[in-house]
């Protein structure tokens, strides 16, 4: 039989982008406990000095997500028990992103990649004009409400190991968003997106490791997305050879 | 420092697949190189060809198969993946293609020995 | 790092691959049988039109796939940019285009 351990050793990564260093602290295990409860407790009892993000704490905005034992998590929704083996957690900010301090990592390269794959609306219509009717079970809509849901957290972004190598790269969640627009019927500018989409940093750069998947916390398939990206970009290139 | 994520089955496909392709990349130029021995020095081939008999020569060769067989049936899969309407039965396909690739050179290796 | 044409030429290179390498690999096997010797080869190859357009298409492709494969591993893991990984890339299409053709050439050759 297992005791459950007293105390937690927790390692947590501190500092600026140019000056990080690793801090230990002893943290009272607790039977339910989630790991921001951990990074809450360090904060308020033995270091008001750790910078942290969180905001509505029940899964839901996905602010808190750190690099938890070396995986992007939630850490509002991650259990203590499920992730430390032997009472050990090592705690660090979100990967591929500059760090701003200690646990805050600068979010602004994530979203600017988001505006560079033109993964935003192109309106058609004025308010003036009849709306656009969609039916919500149009395949083209169905593909598109896979990946609405995206919170635009960074954890997919985080866990690519693509990101990591290659700076340009726009990332799973920019990349998604972009198909999602994709197929929006109402969107106006299709060959603006797919030209957004092939560019150095565009989807064909994806190698479909699958990380993005594994670890998106609302469960979506940035990769699936990406693939149907590729798909389209191939087929508006031979399209155009044929038309040239 | 901060550690990748921890491995899958996906990730652990795109890292053989890599590693597949650069070691048959960094293989070629030495087998091109040989083969071309056989109009210039077809003496110096035919000696490699013998030395190649030796049983640590076959394993390294199995390897080599293998290495092209796995490189070969993970890129096609990548291209399913790809080109194909989505299939959530990826991890399969990736375990299938590891074995199709062991049977290859299986296949191989029984007929080299 | 890729764009659309050097990922369609790396996919279209892997399409004409994939049976050259089926065919490659079965052919390796049959040959083995019995020991190699360089004459026993050529005695297949030398003056056949069909093996060298088998191994010359082959030849091309692979030199085609290999430098866009190794070029995007510098990119990722060595961080080579610009001019150096331009570099790299047609150095390694150019090798494998002339020691893979002087290959087909010296066992192809009449």
């Amino acid at each position: 039989m297992t005791r459950t351990p007293e105390m937690l050793h927790v390692t947590v990564q501190r500092g600026t982008a140019n000056d990080t260093r690793t801090e230990h602290f002893d943290v009272p295990a607790r039977e339910n406990q989630t790991v921001l409860d951990v990074v809450s407790w360090i904060q308020q009892e033995a270091d008001p000095t750790l910078s942290y993000r969180f905001a509505c704490r029940v899964g839901m905005c996905g602010s808190c997500a750190m690099m938890v034992n070396g995986v992007p998590r939630w850490t509002c929704r991650t259990h203590v028990s499920r992730v430390a083996s032997g009472g050990r957690l090592d705690i660090a900010p979100l990967r591929n992103l500059p760090v701003i301090k200690d646990l805050a990592t600068d979010m602004d390269p994530f979203f600017d990649k988001w505006v560079a794959a033109e993964a935003r609306h192109h309106p058609t219509r004025g308010r003036l004009e009849e709306f656009d009717p969609i039916k919500p079970d149009a395949p083209d809509r169905t593909e598109a409400n896979l990946g609405i849901e995206c919170i635009n957290c960074g954890i997919c972004y985080a866990a690519c190991d693509t990101v990591a190598g290659n700076p340009e790269y726009l990332g799973p969640a920019a990349l998604q968003r972009a198909w999602t627009l994709l197929n929006d019927s109402r969107d106006a500018d299709r060959p603006g997106i797919l030209a957004a989409v092939s560019g150095k940093g565009g989807c064909h750069n994806c190698h479909s490791m699958g990380s993005c998947a594994q670890y998106c916390p609302n469960g979506l398939n940035p990769m699936r997305a990406i693939a149907g990206l590729k798909r389209e970009t191939v087929k508006g290139a031979l399209r155009g050879k044929r038309d040239a | 420092m901060k550690q990748p994520p921890r491995s899958h089955p996906l990730w652990f496909a795109f890292v053989l697949h890599r590693i597949s392709g650069l070691a048959l990349a960094l293989f070629l130029p030495a087998h091109f190189w040989l083969l071309s021995q056989a109009i210039t020095a077809p003496a110096r081939l035919d000696g490699f060809l013998a030395f190649a008999e030796n049983p640590l020569v076959k394993i390294a060769e199995f390897g080599l198969v293998f290495l092209l067989a796995v490189h070969m049936f993970g890129g096609l899969r990548l291209m399913a993946l790809e080109f194909l309407p989505w299939s959530d039965r990826q991890k399969t396909l990736a375990a299938g293609a590891v074995g199709a690739a062991l049977f290859l050179s299986g296949t191989f290796f029984l007929r080299a020995i | 790092m890729l764009d659309l044409q050097l990922y369609m030429a790396q996919r279209l290179s892997a399409l004409v691959m994939a049976p050259l390498v089926l065919g490659h690999i079965a052919v390796m096997i049959y040959a083995i049988q019995g020991g190699l010797s360089a004459a026993e080869i050529l005695g297949r190859t030398q003056g056949s039109l069909l093996w060298f357009l088998f191994y010359g298409t082959f030849v091309v492709a692979v030199s085609i796939h290999a430098a866009i494969g190794v070029r995007v591993i510098a990119h990722e893991w060595l961080r080579l940019r610009g001019i150096a990984l331009g570099m790299l890339t047609w150095g390694i299409c150019a090798t494998l285009l002339a020691l893979g053709l002087s290959a087909v050439f010296a066992v192809t050759l009449p």
